[in-house]
């Protein structure tokens, strides 16, 4: 857009060259403009000027000055968060959190893709995949309410319990089974979701081979294991990298619906930190800022590095 | 022979195995179904496992008569018809005109979009903006900041990409303008990819709490239903709410059991009615979108 306004006001007059074909060339697409450029103006506004705003990271935040007045304070929100020991605990907890859902929840999309594809029957394979693939569409608000309601005293899961013989357990008010809660849950809302991805690049695989693999006389984990999972690495290193990508992430909207003040110690991430900090603690928008900007920064890096690990160390497509 | 003799050991632990997992993820919504239709004073004795003890549809009554959750049913609605249509056509114009090879600003406006994929502002700076921009307390909160969705573009991009471009340059022989072309031409020809990403969005929109939570706590005529839920779930839960600044304005004291499951219920059946039609388009939509950006 600023290109177009400086050919208006110079192009013109100069009469350059290069300036007129370029206004030509805007003339020439004034539909696309026209059709882009409202949907981008306010795009740029949502999503741009917000980075801007991390200039508050920087700055003591004064509600009356506003953004561009609060006075500049020598990083000390950086040495406050820094030397803060609820920081470190939301970082680490999201840190241990994050691999945990790396090492546990990762593969098992890969897993299904693989069991539902050696589903022979067509129909049964859908009607399950229809099931797993379900409560993706559910909101974190709703799965709460649901898990709440299994866990509870006069819950399924603590009636089952009983009936073994063990005793009850409020796994929401545990830090261990809390967390543990977190991978389950995750997995049943994603996993069906998650290996839709798998079973596509599945379907690109020539059904003859398997054909010939079972004539060789391999059986159905061979064949699995010599024609399935090759074709699935690559695609499972993409998600690998994009899954690095949100380490610090953590997942808001679940943590956010499921944890309380007793398991806080292991279960508050960095985004329920820095909502809790700005909107409930009141600790300062300067100090949530600074938080929310040390975590951007440390996924993109992390980002970055997967996308080289993956394609410089496991010689596998990267993501650009 | 050894082969079939494992082969079939596999298919017979196969199935099993999926029946188990299918019957586990399937169980909890409907325990909450049992509970929604059982009585809610029987409720608390527990015990409820496959079908509701004291059937009655009381619970339903109930809430129907909440004021919070009509309001709050009204407006998701409003917001997930007004935020769909403006995010199907808003992707995919935007879509139509980075696939346009002859425009050469296209690469520009490309780079702008996936860079924010990866890089964001952030919770404070985003909510300084919304209230610089006077809209807390406002409808249109939930539309315009999410008016376009990079994914969504990607998707209907990748799709438009793969059409053939005859139709198009007969199109444009017949004197037909750029927009002539994507309303005509392109529009019709992209509905699976549309229809995919407008079930995204509607989803997304019915689905979303946050915002109410951040901006409208305070409006109780903007309020959502996701929002009304996690208020009337909160109200038995185990401490938060001393947290929770929007906690006080909660209408009931604490909800019983079955009444916080209906709520649950009327939540989820909107989806559960749109889910064939999403379970038709969401394959292609993953698969599209996982094509190279």
């Amino acid at each position: 857009m600023q290109n177009s306004a400086s050919h208006i006001k110079y192009g013109r007059q100069s009469g350059l060259g290069a300036n007129r074909r370029k206004w030509q060339e805007v003339v020439k697409h004034k539909y696309f403009y026209l059709m882009i450029l409202p949907v981008v103006l306010f795009f740029l506004i949502f999503a741009y000027v917000p980075m801007y705003g991390v200039v508050l990271a920087f700055k003591d935040f004064n509600y009356m000055l506003g953004i561009m007045d609060s006075p500049w304070n020598n990083f000390q929100n950086f040495r406050d968060v820094l030397s803060d020991p609820n920081f470190k605990h939301a970082f680490n907890n999201t840190l241990f959190i994050s691999f945990g859902r790396l090492i546990i929840e990762f593969p098992i999309p890969i897993l299904l893709a693989i069991l539902l594809n050696e589903m022979r029957f067509g129909r049964l394979k859908r009607i399950f995949q229809t099931v797993f693939t379900f409560p993706h569409f559910i909101s974190w608000v709703v799965l709460s309410g649901i898990i709440t309601n299994i866990l509870n005293d006069q819950g399924v899961l603590n009636q089952i319990l009983v009936l073994f013989g063990f005793e009850k357990n409020s796994i929401l008010l545990h830090n261990g089974s809390f967390l543990g809660l977190l991978f389950t849950s995750n997995i049943w809302k994603e996993a069906g979701w998650s290996s839709i991805i798998y079973l596509a690049a599945i379907a690109g695989i020539n059904p003859e081979l398997y054909e010939a693999a079972s004539i060789d006389g391999a059986n159905r984990y061979q064949q699995m294991k010599a024609i399935t999972w090759p074709v699935l690495r690559n695609t499972a290193a993409i998600m690998l990298i994009l899954a690095v990508g949100g380490i610090m992430n953590g997942g808001f909207d679940q943590i956010f619906n499921l944890y309380n003040p007793a398991v806080y110690e292991r279960a508050d991430i960095l985004d329920t930190f820095v909502y809790r900090s700005a909107f409930v603690d009141s600790t300062g928008f300067g100090y949530s800022t600074t938080v929310g900007l040390l975590k951007s920064a440390i996924n993109c890096l992390l980002l970055f590095g997967a996308n080289f690990v993956v394609k410089r160390v496991f010689k596998e497509e990267g993501l650009y | 022979m050894q082969k079939k003799r494992f082969d079939r050991l596999f298919d017979i632990s196969l199935y099993a195995i999926m029946i188990l997992i299918g019957l586990a993820t399937l169980y909890p919504f409907i325990n909450v179904l049992d509970i929604s239709f059982n009585d809610s004073a029987d409720t608390v004795k527990g015990g409820i496992h496959i079908w509701p003890r004291e059937f009655t549809t009381r619970n339903y009554e109930t809430i129907f008569q909440y004021e919070g959750l009509l309001t709050g049913f009204r407006n998701s609605i409003i917001q997930t018809l007004l935020g769909t249509v403006i995010g199907v056509l808003s992707a995919s114009m935007v879509a139509y005109v980075m696939s346009r090879t002859e425009f050469q600003a296209s690469r520009l406006f490309s780079a702008i979009f996936v860079m924010t994929l990866y890089i964001s502002g952030g919770l404070i700076p985003v909510y300084m903006l919304i209230r610089n921009l006077h809209l807390i307390g406002t409808f249109s909160v939930y539309i315009i900041p999410g008016i376009l969705s990079v994914w969504n573009v990607l998707i209907v991009r990748s799709y438009i990409n793969g059409l053939p471009d005859a139709l198009q340059e007969s199109a444009k022989i017949d004197g037909a303008n750029e927009w002539i072309i994507f309303w005509r031409v392109i529009l019709p020809l992209c509905q699976p990819v549309l229809a995919t990403i407008a079930l995204f969005i509607a989803v997304n929109h019915w689905n979303s709490w946050f915002d109410t939570y951040l901006y409208n706590g305070q409006r109780p005529e903007y309020t959502t239903l996701q929002y009304e839920l996690r208020k009337v779930l909160l109200t038995t839960d185990s401490g938060d709410s001393v947290y929770d600044p929007n906690k006080q304005q909660s209408l009931s004291t604490v909800s019983p059991e079955s009444i916080q499951m209906a709520i649950t219920i009327v939540v989820t059946v909107p989806i559960l009615l749109l889910y064939p039609f999403l379970q038709r388009y969401f394959v292609k939509g993953v698969t599209l979108g996982a094509v190279k950006s």
